[in-house]
């Protein structure tokens, strides 16, 4: 059992969730301190994308705490909002804007510069291409590169190298390991090997 | 206030990008009304009778066309979730959906009803009148609109169970619209019908966008 505390870290005290009718998990404890990462993994259904869609504050725990620092986290969630950068298993990406509007949208709202985020994820040349035209794999990389954008301090991945090549998996790894030197932490949900090092493994189902 | 303004920019871009989806609820509104000449004929007296009622009518059925769309988009491709995480209130979310709503739709229908009545021969001295009534009542559809919108959101079929929820809903709009037109065609003031009409738009304001955020909470879990 963690102890709550080290702020300003995320501790989960006895989560529990329902997915539909079905409780997804219950009694799950844990604790980030800045710099970590959490691999969650466990088969297809056992609450993965759940935990990071509460995490994020976009489902409620059934039962539970989840705290920041030493505050309730999900009291006030636009303010929680602004702590979380989350990419979901979708990519949220609009095919009729362009792949630099697609971000401009994000950067609005968390600062940042747009072109350097592509330049990160090595999207800079297809800046002006409307997102229609993007292969799956650059999809998920323009999703990823919101990423870049902000300086929220946890970080919510739904398997986030889905359909990603070995140069691309590469320079995501970078954006993590710069992350978690600012004191970021990384909470990722993976069936696959992360360009992650030192992370802790939570099973789940 | 930025935050609101940002995700209502992104809805006006969306929108003049998807330029045909846009112009096919004001397209639909200018031949809907057209029909009905040719459906009851030129004569000018029962045309011009029926023309407050007409206009209504096509108004209210066009607005309806696009809310299949307003948040279905962004449900289907995740584009919910960042905006719920925008750091916007949810209640705020809806209600920035519902000005791009009456900005994208709402308003054209306005600009459209005043040609729309003259081709209706409906009695001049009424039309400005039409036009006044129509301002509040094109907001409390993109109003109502988008709080049943939010409500159907992730329920199968949700397109056919859309305008069964807000039909219901606007009829009084539909009624106090109507009654301002016909009065003032009439000679009577039609300033309690208009005062009715605010006074539902006062009301709907805060209260629609509270239930389209509340709405759209639930349907993100």
């Amino acid at each position: 059992m963690p102890t709550a505390g080290t702020p300003p870290g995320l501790t989960a005290e006895a989560l529990a969730a329902f997915r539909g009718e079905r409780l997804v998990f219950r009694d799950l404890d844990f604790a980030l301190a800045p710099g970590d990462a959490l691999v969650l993994a466990g088969p297809n259904g056992s609450g993965k994308s759940t935990l990071l869609r509460l995490l994020a504050g976009l489902v409620r725990p059934a039962a539970g705490r989840l705290l920041w620092g030493a505050e309730d986290a999900l009291a006030d969630l636009p303010v929680h909002a602004a702590r979380v950068a989350y990419v979901g298993h979708q990519d949220a990406v609009k095919p009729g804007l362009t792949a630099a509007e697609n971000l401009r949208f994000a950067a609005t709202l968390t600062g940042g510069a747009v072109v350097d985020a592509l330049t990160t994820l090595g999207l800079q040349h297809l800046a002006d291409l409307p997102a229609r035209m993007l292969s799956a794999g650059q999809k998920r990389r323009l999703a990823l590169a919101r990423l870049a954008l902000g300086t929220a301090p946890l970080w919510l991945l739904d398997e986030p190298t889905l359909g990603l090549d070995t140069a691309s998996i590469g320079r995501f790894g970078t954006l993590l390991a710069a992350h978690r030197v600012r004191g970021g932490m990384v909470v990722a949900a993976t069936h696959v090997p992360l360009p992650l090092s030192g992370t802790r493994e939570l099973r789940l189902g | 206030m930025t935050r609101f303004l940002a995700v209502l920019g992104r809805e006006l871009r969306l929108s003049f990008r998807h330029g045909a989806d846009t112009l096919a609820a004001l397209l639909f509104f200018l031949l809907a009304a057209s029909l009905f000449p040719l459906a009851i004929g030129p004569a000018p007296e029962t045309l011009g009778r029926i023309a407050p009622g007409v206009v209504w009518v096509c108004a209210l059925l066009s607005a309806l066309l696009p809310l299949d769309r307003l948040f279905g988009a962004d449900h289907e491709d995740g584009s919910l979730d960042h905006l719920l995480l925008s750091g916007l209130p949810s209640a705020a979310l809806a209600g920035a959906k519902a000005a791009a709503h009456w900005l994208v739709t709402g308003l054209p229908l306005l600009l459209a009803a005043g040609p729309i009545a003259v081709m209706l021969r409906m009695p001049e001295d009424a039309i400005p009148t039409l036009l006044l009534a129509l301002l509040p009542g094109t907001l409390l559809l993109s109003l109502f609109g988008t709080t049943g919108a939010a409500i159907v959101l992730g329920a199968r079929r949700g397109g056919v169970l859309l305008p069964l929820l807000v039909l219901p809903l606007t009829t009084p709009v539909l009624i106090f619209g109507v009654a301002a037109a016909d009065a003032a065609a009439g000679g009577l003031s039609p300033r309690p019908h208009l005062l009715l009409l605010g006074a539902l738009l006062a009301a709907a304001v805060p209260l629609c966008p509270l239930a389209a955020g509340a709405a759209l909470r639930g349907a993100a879990e």
